[in-house]
Order: structure tokens, then sequence, then C-alpha cells
């Protein structure tokens, strides 16, 4: 068996208290690996743990058990190798749209003369539609051409992987669309390795090679592996004519509100195994009647915020 | 807006002629009999302060103040005789000086009392403490152990301008978001680059607010500790000229310390504007 980029093993975390009683866990027994150049994205309920997870990915936090290990070393802080996208595109908005990136870049390449960072941070913010800002504050920029800058600035430093906290939660559905696409480019011609968590089950099968089902915390685990099946050269307007696509959509979206909390306990384990959490390929498989129809996005964000509140 | 503007400066006007007219009418000479020949030669020995020394001084008299003292502000005649200039020149010097020295401390040592809970938690009672016992209250101990009035001028600045710079200091570095250290961290940015180009500038407004404050302050300071000490300085200068009797002085120097103060304060203002970044 050939090792794999990147291997997460029996990741555990458990917050610390503030009271007398301990915390449940987080999420337990996580196990997942990831290729080079594979396309990961891991949706869940809120609250699930998938901050944490890809915080812990990043170094930023450390797990409480279990490991992490990417490419034969393990993962024991922040690094170079590893480029984030924050949910909140955290800019420092003391910098202009350039500063920000030339920071990351010069922090990655600190020999480098002014005008070879300059001529490189301007490649990738025109990557991103942005050349023409570069000299912008951020908070003249919108919420969308924010969350570009954060995507260029993670590029720019090309790290073996990206991770990515729900890069697009905060845009509008129109704008969502372009900086998908504009993603999807940059990633099928560089082949970059990512970590993405979103809550959109369509930008998932829009982008991922596979897809993490992650199940309700606390003591959250992997439940499913989901083979995205399509051919690679997606685009956001053709995806919708591949019949693949719904049966794809509708496994994600009946675990989402029928299955994802039923495999923490004694008695998950009896049909569960955590350590290999099975791989299915909805796309392939015979045509069956959808479990669970939603064909409006509002119905199923509804359907989804639902089951939260009774969760909780 | 413009013309709101207009119409402010023009208040602002009739305001301060009002206020000159009450003051003039208020000091017309009353009718108590015309000053006695004698009255005016004791008068004319003692000097141009003590002419009216019964009244408050009339507008006008303020007025001729503050066309000699400004038409020759560097003057300097001996040690009780100095133009506004140079008195403001000195008070300018020390507070400068207890500034500079304030900054020096307050900063570097804000910022570790800030990156770490623990020096917070250590050094807080202390900090408590200190901060509010009047400046001045600290003179005796400076000029006993520094055995100079001059240098103990600077420490009281010093004393009454590091505490609010200090704690700024600390609260704007403790509370620089979560997500620009992180950003931080996995660039693998180096500490002294991270102090530099990330938590000095998103601390910078809160640490600015507690320079200006601080500036505030030593220049309320300044003028009661030349007012002790003496010898040079706007402080003294008021002391000297109330001794003298001559209030017309008095009313001048009040007043040029208000201006100076508004001009530091202006001066923070806009380097605060500098540092200030929009989210
Ligand atoms: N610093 C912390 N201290 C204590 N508990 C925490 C802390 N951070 C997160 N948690 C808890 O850990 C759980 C997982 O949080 P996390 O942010 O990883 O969720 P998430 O899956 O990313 O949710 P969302 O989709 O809403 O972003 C939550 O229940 C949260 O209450
Ligand atoms: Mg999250």
């Amino acid at each position: 068996m050939t090792p794999h980029f990147l291997t997460v093993e029996a990741l555990k975390k458990v917050y610390p208290a503030s009271g007398e009683k301990s915390n449940p866990p987080v999420f337990e027994d996580i196990h997942f690996h990831i290729e080079k150049g594979e396309f990961i994205c891991i949706v869940g309920h809120s609250g699930c743990g998938k901050t944490t997870i890809l915080n812990v990915l990043a170094g930023l936090e450390e797990a409480s058990a279990g490991n992490v290990i990417m490419d034969g070393r393990e993962v024991k802080g922040p690094s170079l190798d590893r480029g984030v996208v924050f949910q909140g595109h955290a800019l420092m908005p003391w910098m202009t749209v350039l500063a920000n990136v030339a920071f990351a870049v010069s922090s990655k390449w600190p020999d480098w003369p002014k005008d070879k960072v300059r001529e490189h941070c301007t490649r990738f913010l025109t990557m991103v539609g942005l050349g023409h800002a570069l000299d912008k504050k951020p908070a003249e920029l919108s919420g969308g051409m924010k969350q570009r800058v954060g995507i260029a600035r993670a590029f720019a430093i090309q790290p073996k992987m990206l991770l990515l906290d729900e890069p697009f939660g905060a845009l509008d559905a129109l704008t969502r669309g372009t900086i998908q696409d504009e993603l999807l480019k940059i990633v099928q011609a560089t082949h970059q390795t990512v970590f993405m968590i979103t809550h959109d089950v369509d930008e998932a099968i829009l982008l991922a090679d596979k897809i993490l089902l992650m199940s309700n915390g606390p003591g959250a685990r992997i439940a499913e592996i989901v083979e995205v099946t399509m051919a690679r050269s997606r685009t956001r307007a053709g995806i919708h004519h591949d019949p693949q696509y719904y049966k794809i959509r509708n496994h994600l979206v009946d675990f989402l509100v029928n299955r994802s909390e039923t495999y923490s306990g004694a008695e998950a384990e009896m049909f569960h195994d955590s350590k290999n959490p099975p791989l299915v390929q909805p796309g392939l498989e015979g045509e069956r009647a959808p479990v669970f129809t939603l064909t409006t996005e509002k119905g199923i964000s509804q359907a989804l915020h639902a089951k939260h509140a009774i969760n909780q | 807006m413009k013309s709101e503007s207009i119409k402010a400066a023009l208040l602002s006007v009739i305001i301060f002629l009002t206020f000159i007219g009450a003051w003039y009418i208020a000091t017309l000479p009353r009718d108590n009999g015309p000053v006695s020949t004698a009255d005016a030669e004791y008068a004319a020995l003692m000097g141009k302060g003590a002419e009216k020394s019964g009244g408050f001084p009339a507008p006008g008299k303020v007025g001729q103040a503050f066309v000699e003292h400004l038409a020759d502000p560097f003057y300097d005649k001996g040690p009780n005789d100095k133009g506004i200039g140079i008195q403001l020149a000195h008070s300018l010097g020390r507070v400068g000086l207890g500034f500079l020295l304030a900054t020096l401390v307050a900063i570097p040592v804000g910022f570790a009392i800030g990156m770490s809970p623990l020096l917070f938690k250590a050094f807080n009672p202390f900090i408590q403490v200190l901060k509010p016992i009047s400046p001045l209250a600290w003179m005796p101990l400076a000029l006993y152990s520094l055995k100079d009035s001059s240098v103990s001028g600077i420490f009281v600045i010093f004393i009454c301008s590091v505490w609010p710079m200090l704690i700024n200091t600390a609260f704007g570095v403790a509370s620089v978001r979560r997500d620009w250290i992180n950003v931080a961290r996995t660039l693998e940015v180096r500490p002294l680059r991270k102090a530099f180009l990330v938590i000095l500038p998103a601390a910078a407004p809160t640490i600015l607010t507690g320079m200006r404050i601080s500036m505030g302050i030593a220049w309320l300071v300044i003028v009661a500790a030349e007012m002790l000490v003496g010898g040079t300085g706007i402080g003294y200068f008021v002391w000297n000229e109330w001794n003298n009797l001559a209030l017309p002085n008095v009313i001048f120097a009040v007043v040029m310390i208000g201006v100076v103060g508004m001009l530091l304060d202006l001066a923070f203002g806009s380097l605060q504007k500098l540092v200030t970044y929009r989210e």
C-alpha cells in the first residue's frame, strides 16, 4: 500500500469544560485520507466540528488524540505548506489588496526582490479577476471581492494543500456562482490538493472528487465517503444535465436530513466502522426512488434548519 | 454642509464678541473719584503690572498684553523676564522628553503585557494602584532623589503619561483579531515581523488613543509642576506674573496654554486618523 498524501488517524477533540463536568468530545475516531491533487469536501450539520477538524489540519489547533500526517511528516503546527482561506476572509484592513497578498508571498520567499513579489502577486490577483483593484483597501471591496483576495493569498504561496472554511458562505448565490467557476478553473489548471468545508450540497458536487459526510456531534464521525463519479470537467451550467447529479444530490440530502444523527453510540458500531467509513458511489447506482425529495434550494435549507433545531 | 460650517463660524464670532462686550462693560471704571496722583506715582514705581491692582483688567489691557508678548516672543532679559515663546519652549521640551520616555517604556511593556495573559495578571495590581496617584504627589520624592527641579518635572510628566499609554497598548494588543494572528501563524511569520506588521498596525488606533490621552494629561500637569518647582516654563510664567499682580499677562498665558494644548491634541488627532483603518 502506498502512503497517502495526507492521513488522519483516530482524531478526537475535547474542548476543556468551563464548569465542573467534562465536555463530551466534539468528534472522535475520525479516519480519512487525501491523495495528491484530490479535491475533498466535507459536509455536516452546523456545530458538528468541521471547522475544528480544518483547524487541526492547519495546525492552528491541537487535537486531543490521534494524529495528522502530511507528506510523511506529522502536522504539529501551522506551516506554509498548508494555505488557509478563512471563513471571514481575514484580510488585514490596513494593507492594500496587493500588500495583503505580498505579505504572504514575502513570508514564504523572504529573499525575493520587490518587483518579483509584486509580479507574482499581480499574477494571482489577476487570476481571481482583481487585476484592477490592486491598490484598493479591503474596506473598498465587496464581500465577494474580499473573499477572492483571500483565495489569491492562499494560492499565491503555492502550498501543498489548500484548506477552505466555507469560503463562499457569506456570499449571495450569483457571486458565489462566479467565484465557484473561478475556483474550479484554477484547481483544474493547477491540480491543487484541496480540503473544503461547505454547507452547500451543489457546491460540493460541483467541486469535489470525494465528499466526506460527517454525522452530528457530540461524538461526530465520518459516516460515509461519497465519490463524485461524474467527469472531472464539470461546469456549473452543464452539471444539471448529468443524470448522476440528481442521484448524488438526493443521496447527500437524504443523509443530512434523515441519517446524520444515527452514527454515534454503541449500536452504531454494529453497522458502522469508523476506521473504514463506506465509500459509496450513488451516481453509478441504478435508478431508485429518492428517499427524500426537495427540489428547491430553500426547501432543503429549511429542512436542514428544522432538523438542526430538533437536534438541539 | 458647507453653509452650516459658515453659520457655525459666524455664531462663534458672535459668541466671542458678546463675551468681549460683556467683559468690557463689567470692567468699565466705576465712579469712585479720580485716581489720585499719589496712587499713580505709586503704581509707576511698582511697574507695569500694578497700575490697576484693584480691578479686573479690561479687555483693552489684555489685548495690549497679547500684542506686546506676541510681537517679541523670544526675548531673554534674565531669569525672571523671558519671552512667552521661550517659556513655552521650556514647557514643551519637558513634556516632550517625559512623554518620549513614557512612550519608550509603555509601548514595549504594554506589548508584552498584552501578548501574555500571565504578565497581564502579574502587572495588573501594580498598575491599578499606581494609576490613580496624582502625578504631583510624586514631586517630593522626585525632588529628593533626583535633586534637580527640571529633571523632576520631566519625571512627573513621565509618570503621568505612562499609564494611559501602557493600558491602551496592552488592551489594543490583547484584542487583535484572532483571524489576523492565525493568518500570521499559517504564514510562519517570524515574531518580530509579526509584531511590527500585524500586531502593531492592528493595535495602533488604540495605542494612539492612549497617547492622545497621555499628552492631554501631560499638558495639564506641566503647568502645575512648573508652578511648584519654578525656574522656567509657562507654569512658572503664570506664577511669576501672578506674584507681580500682572493679571493681563496671566490671562494671556492662560489663553496660550489653551491654544498650545489644542494644537497638541490636533496633532495627535491627525496622527490617529493616519493609523485608523476601516474594516
Ligand atoms: N473554543 C471552543 N471552546 C469550546 N467549545 C468549542 C470551541 N470552539 C468550538 N467549540 C464547540 O465545538 C463544536 C464544533 O465547532 P465547529 O466550529 O468546529 O463547528 P462547525 O462544524 O464548523 O460548525 P459550522 O458549520 O456552524 O461552522 C461546537 O459544538 C462548538 O460549540
Ligand atoms: Mg465552521
